[in-house]
């Protein structure tokens, strides 16, 4: 059934999109850190 | 501890397939409502969890309110995030099994109605962390967390007895559950819980990180303005 | 408790003569009050046989956007006046002056409330089926489980980014309980159908819960960072 596939597709987007948003920021500090450690 | 991570993820990814197999393959399909059934193995462990999530946000608010400790804020801002991830697993996961079995993408029952109020409750929390000033955060949100715990029940008992007034089809019926069902459903729900316990773990490493990077940040900004002044 | 009684009292009746005397913000807000139940009459067409099913949610999310505007007003004033942080200063304790400010935007919401009740009753010919007097326990305590919380939110919002949308973000999903309650009560008892009593009772613990939680964390929040 269409739903079910898109139920398990959906939950597994939503899980991805969130931990997209954890890696970014995580990259992001790392930049910062870099900064930081070349001043 | 940092070894444990990518040993804990190829565990986590490994009972997350062995729980889907059990989900599409193992698990017996139900009489009435066919293979959209299913969708159950994944929107109620994901309820199961986001409660217990939130339950965490809730006991880490108020101890930070007692004591102040930033361990707290952590295990609190970490909470609510994932726990909101989940919670919109469950919204979005049930409308889809609604649709095909009652016709219906959503009804105001009972609890689907609680898990909105509560999904809109701690998305309001994520607001209110996100524009208040960095000093006040942890002390507003955790009052908000502790509000939210109040509503809860008030929230159920609000709702139940709208429905005795103006009752409809329950979704997601009642009664009792084949073992094997039962038994799919618990596997899912563990395989659930290690990958949240991943995500949170993730999460609050991103946040102890940024937080010594800004405590960092903030002490050279405080030498240069010492190091101007000369 | 004479103390912070006598100041509740005094900063309410500051409040109180402050409002009275700046009559701009009275006049624009009953206008706004009256706007909103006009707009309403035209969304939502007053002749229909249903009309006496919705009129309760009608009238309960008027006065509810009445409310946050008020709401928005009143914290307002203090901040530009840097009232705020004498307050924090000062010895008196913070739970009478969240008294203070809540009984005085009660009262502002009552008087719109009660200047937009009238013109909702002419425009949908409304007439209570039910026993009427329990309408007037529903507008108070229903009025008080919206300002209690919002009086609390606003002065959470009050350092926030984008302060005047915070207040509704906090305010609406907490109420949404209170919010059921009081047009599921209006409702019983204007269609006559059903009892309001369970509803009645459900917003007195609703009030009593958050007022106790208002009043617990008020001081907390006013002296966050």
């Amino acid at each position: 059934m269409k739903f079910l596939y898109a139920a398990y597709a959906a939950t597994w987007i939503i899980h991805i999109m969130y931990l997209t948003t954890v890696v970014r920021r995580y990259a992001r500090l790392k930049r910062e850190i870099e900064d930081l450690g070349g001043k | 501890m940092k070894k444990a991570f990518p040993i804990l993820g190829l565990l986590t990814a490994g009972l997350l397939t062995y729980a889907l197999y059990q989900a599409l393959v193992v698990a017996p399909t139900e009489q009435t409502m066919g293979d959209v059934q299913r969708i159950f193995y994944y929107h109620v462990p994901s309820a199961w969890t986001a409660f217990l999530l939130f339950s965490i946000n809730f006991l880490a608010s108020v101890w930070y309110l007692l004591r102040r400790n930033p361990v707290a804020d952590m295990v609190a801002v970490t909470t609510a995030e994932v726990g909101v991830a989940f919670c919109t697993v469950v919204l979005v996961t049930g409308p889809l099994w609604a649709r095909p079995v009652w016709g219906i993408w959503w009804t105001w029952d009972l609890r689907l109605t609680s898990t909105l109020v509560l999904w809109l409750i701690y998305v309001s929390y994520l607001v209110l962390r996100r524009f208040s000033s960095s000093g006040q955060t942890p002390v507003l949100a955790a009052a908000l967390a502790v509000f939210g715990a109040l509503d809860v029940p008030l929230v159920y008992f609000s709702i139940w007895f709208f429905r005795t007034q103006h009752p409809q089809p329950v979704i997601g019926g009642g009664g009792s559950i084949d073992p094997r069902m039962l038994h799919v459903l618990l596997i899912n729900w563990l395989a659930f819980l290690c990958f949240a316990f991943l995500v949170c773990w993730s999460r609050y490493r991103l946040e102890a990180l940024w937080r010594e990077v800004e405590e960092v940040q903030a002490l050279e900004a405080l030498a240069e303005t010492g190091s101007d002044r000369r | 408790m004479s103390a912070p009684t006598g100041i509740t009292w005094a900063t309410l009746a500051k409040d109180i003569r402050l409002e009275w005397r700046s009559k701009d913000a009275i006049n624009s807000m009953l206008f706004f009050a009256l706007l909103v139940v006009v707009v309403f009459s035209f969304s939502f067409d007053p002749n229909a046989e249903e009309s006496r099913h919705i009129a309760g949610g009608l009238v309960w999310v008027a006065f509810l956007f009445a409310a946050v505007v008020a709401l928005n007003q009143t914290w307002a004033r203090e901040l530009r006046n840097q009232v705020l942080d004498a307050y924090r200063v000062s010895p008196a304790p913070a739970n009478a002056l969240f008294l203070a400010k809540a009984l005085g935007n009660f009262l502002f919401v009552a008087v719109l409330e009660a200047l937009m009740t009238p013109l909702f009753i002419i425009f949908y010919k409304l007439r209570a089926l039910g026993p009427a007097w329990q309408l007037i326990a529903i507008a108070v305590l229903g009025t008080w489980a919206l300002v209690v919380n919002g009086t609390f939110f606003a002065a959470m919002s009050l350092r926030t980014r984008s302060r005047e949308i915070m207040l509704p973000l906090l305010l609406f999903p907490i109420s949404l309980p209170a919010l059921l309650s009081m047009v599921e009560a209006t409702t019983n008892i204007l269609t006559g159908e059903n009892s309001a009593k369970f509803w009645i009772v459900l917003l007195a613990t609703y009030d009593v819960v958050f007022t106790t939680g208002c009043l617990a964390l008020f001081e907390t929040v006013l002296h966050a960072e």
